[in-house]
């Protein structure tokens, strides 16, 4: 069994966390985090949109892709101690992140561990970001969707809507069968 | 023609070569056309002349107050500040970038501040997207407050009439009412990007500047009071960039060079010769135009219309000729519209950031590089905050001339 662990800030300890319970002892895990490649692109066009500076001494893009690089190799390692798997892969790419998730399940791959990131304080659809949302609906294997944290409980499901005021369309017309 | 050359080359910059290479040598050929006549040209670089100084005071100030470890300072504080939330983390980060754009302008947001705030987000071990937005966004919409924002406010502010203190008290109502706009809009679209929590441990601590610190504070308490004595607030910004410049010299911290390419001569150079240009433009014609599209009494649908405008006309060509070609008519017609301008060309950035014209050859650039393009994201983004930004701020603005008078 082939699984892939897709790793993000701030949720990847409940990855971590389902795959070392939930997995069986012969599988074979693949933590995954991506860098996103837009961030160091919004600070580069937000230089490119001050007319008229050189700025010969700073072109953060660069410095930034390492920094941002090295934050995702300090989790990956930080999730491998965690797990405690000797033999689990380590994978880091750089790119958008949900193209680069679902390419990396595409092929091989029996399950993939994710996260929920959006919107936790209730149950419902909004609890799915919209990255994650992406990967969820595209990927081409199964999916284990993860609490990172404790679960709402069921009351947090808003109540049903009321029954409609109108009386019910009439029941349909029977008709009669040939005789 | 050859304000769109100019234009054009600043965009593309061939060979890496500064902007001021196409500009000046543009201005001068204008002159030598007699298409600018000598005298005007005069009156342009009176009038630009302050503005230029104020502007190459602030560059150094910013640069010092970067190499004394202002923003990484300010960086470490706002990420051990936020104990790993990112919510807490992203209004640190908008307090700080608001105040930094205000203070010591956007280029020091942009260039200095952003680098050493994703450098903290990484290290927390969050996800860096909703504070890089917040800093790129804050950098143009959180530059109303004060003349030395924006260069912008800057050329505008002498046109407008205003003291220091007036324009900055006109503006504070726009300018938090700009910033409100972004939090909220921000918030809720980057809702699952601030999930989980960081490694607070992980932060370093820096030591806090204290020297640069004050200095910062002592010049901008320094504007006011020029303001208030009918001084030029440039000595304020000279002052201060002075007294960080000079102990740094003595200690052998800094070298002449490196101050000198603090003041970046060339971006001088380039704002002078666009003002050369853009006025001479505007003599063939274009102020006229430019003049009829303005509304002659100030109500809160002029001012919004003015906005509106100015908002579109710095996405076309960028803000800094756009806030040269307005700036007439506006001045003629008042303060009120002056701000009104500022808020247009300000704010607007955001939802191309770099011009219509400029983002085109950009993306062009970028895909020869054989980079991948921006996301839509960006451009949603935009268009999300622009157009909420420009009603409430303008709006605040109408408010606040109602109160201040």
């Amino acid at each position: 069994m082939r699984v892939v662990v897709w790793l993000t800030e701030g949720t990847w300890r409940g990855c971590v966390d389902a795959a070392a319970q939930n997995l069986p002892p012969d599988a074979s895990v693949t933590l995954l985090h991506v860098t996103p490649s837009d961030v160091s692109e919004v600070a580069e066009a937000a230089t490119a949109g001050l007319l008229g500076r050189a700025f010969p001494r700073h072109r953060p893009a660069r410095h930034l892709d390492e920094v941002a690089d090295r934050a995702g190799l300090e989790i990956l390692a930080a999730a491998a101690t965690r797990l405690g798997r000797q033999e689990a892969e380590l994978l880091h790419r750089r790119g958008r992140v949900e193209r680069e998730v679902v390419g990396a399940v595409a092929r091989d791959v029996d399950l993939l561990v994710v996260a929920r990131d959006g919107d936790r304080s209730r149950l419902g659809p909004h609890s799915l970001g919209h990255t994650t949302r992406f990967v969820v609906d595209h990927a081409p294997c199964s999916v284990l969707l993860v609490w990172p944290d404790e679960p709402p409980g069921l009351e947090s499901i808003p109540p049903p809507p009321p029954p409609p005021l109108l009386p019910a369309p009439a029941s349909p017309v029977n008709i009669k069968p040939r005789a | 023609m050859l304000l769109g050359g100019t234009l054009v080359w600043v965009v593309i910059r061939p060979w890496g070569w500064p902007e001021a290479v196409f500009a000046v040598p543009a201005a001068v050929l204008l002159l030598l056309l007699g298409a600018l006549p000598l005298s005007q040209a005069g009156d342009e670089i009176r009038n630009l002349g302050p503005t230029i100084g104020f502007l190459g005071a602030v560059l150094v100030l910013a640069d010092m107050a970067d190499r004394y470890g202002l923003f990484e300072a300010s960086a470490a504080w706002m990420a051990s500040g936020s104990r790993g939330k990112p919510v807490a983390l992203l209004a640190l980060v908008f307090a700080v970038a608001a105040v930094v754009t205000a203070v010591l302008s956007l280029d020091a947001t942009v260039v200095l501040l952003t680098p050493a705030v994703l450098t903290a987000v990484a290290r927390l071990g969050l996800r860096a997207k909703p504070h890089a937005y917040a800093c790129t966004h804050l950098a143009n919409s959180a530059s109303l407050l004060l003349p030395v924002s924006n260069l912008t406010n800057l050329l505008a502010f002498s046109a407008s009439g205003l003291s220091f203190a007036r324009f900055g008290a006109t503006m504070a109502l726009p300018w938090l009412a700009a910033i409100a706009v972004e939090w909220t809009v921000l918030r809720t679209f980057f809702a699952s990007d601030l999930v989980g929590r960081g490694e607070p441990q992980m932060a370093t601590s820096r030591p806090v500047p204290v020297f640069a610190c004050a200095a910062v504070a002592l010049t901008l308490i320094g504007f006011f009071v020029a303001s208030v004595l009918h001084l030029a607030p440039a000595f304020a910004a000279l002052g201060g960039a002075v007294a960080l410049a000079a102990p740094a010299l003595v200690h052998r911290r800094v070298k002449v060079r490196d101050l000198g390419r603090a003041l970046d001569i060339p971006f001088l150079a380039f704002v002078l010769a666009l003002g050369l240009v853009v006025k001479a433009v505007s003599l063939h014609g274009l102020s006229s135009l430019v003049g009829r599209v303005m509304p002659s009494q100030v109500s809160l649908w002029s001012l919004l219309l003015v906005a509106a405008f100015a908002a579109a006309l710095a996405n076309v060509i960028n803000n800094l000729p756009a806030v040269l070609l307005l700036l007439p008519a506006a001045a003629a017609a008042g303060p009120g519209e002056v701000l009104a301008v500022l808020i247009g060309v300000n704010a607007g950035p955001n939802l191309t950031y770099v011009g219509s014209l400029a983002t085109l050859l950009w993306r062009r650039a970028l895909r020869q590089r054989g980079e991948e393009l921006p996301t839509a994201e960006f451009l949603r983004l935009g268009a999300l905050t622009v157009p909420p930004v420009l009603l409430a701020a303008t709006v605040a603005l109408w408010a606040s001339l109602k109160l201040v008078g």
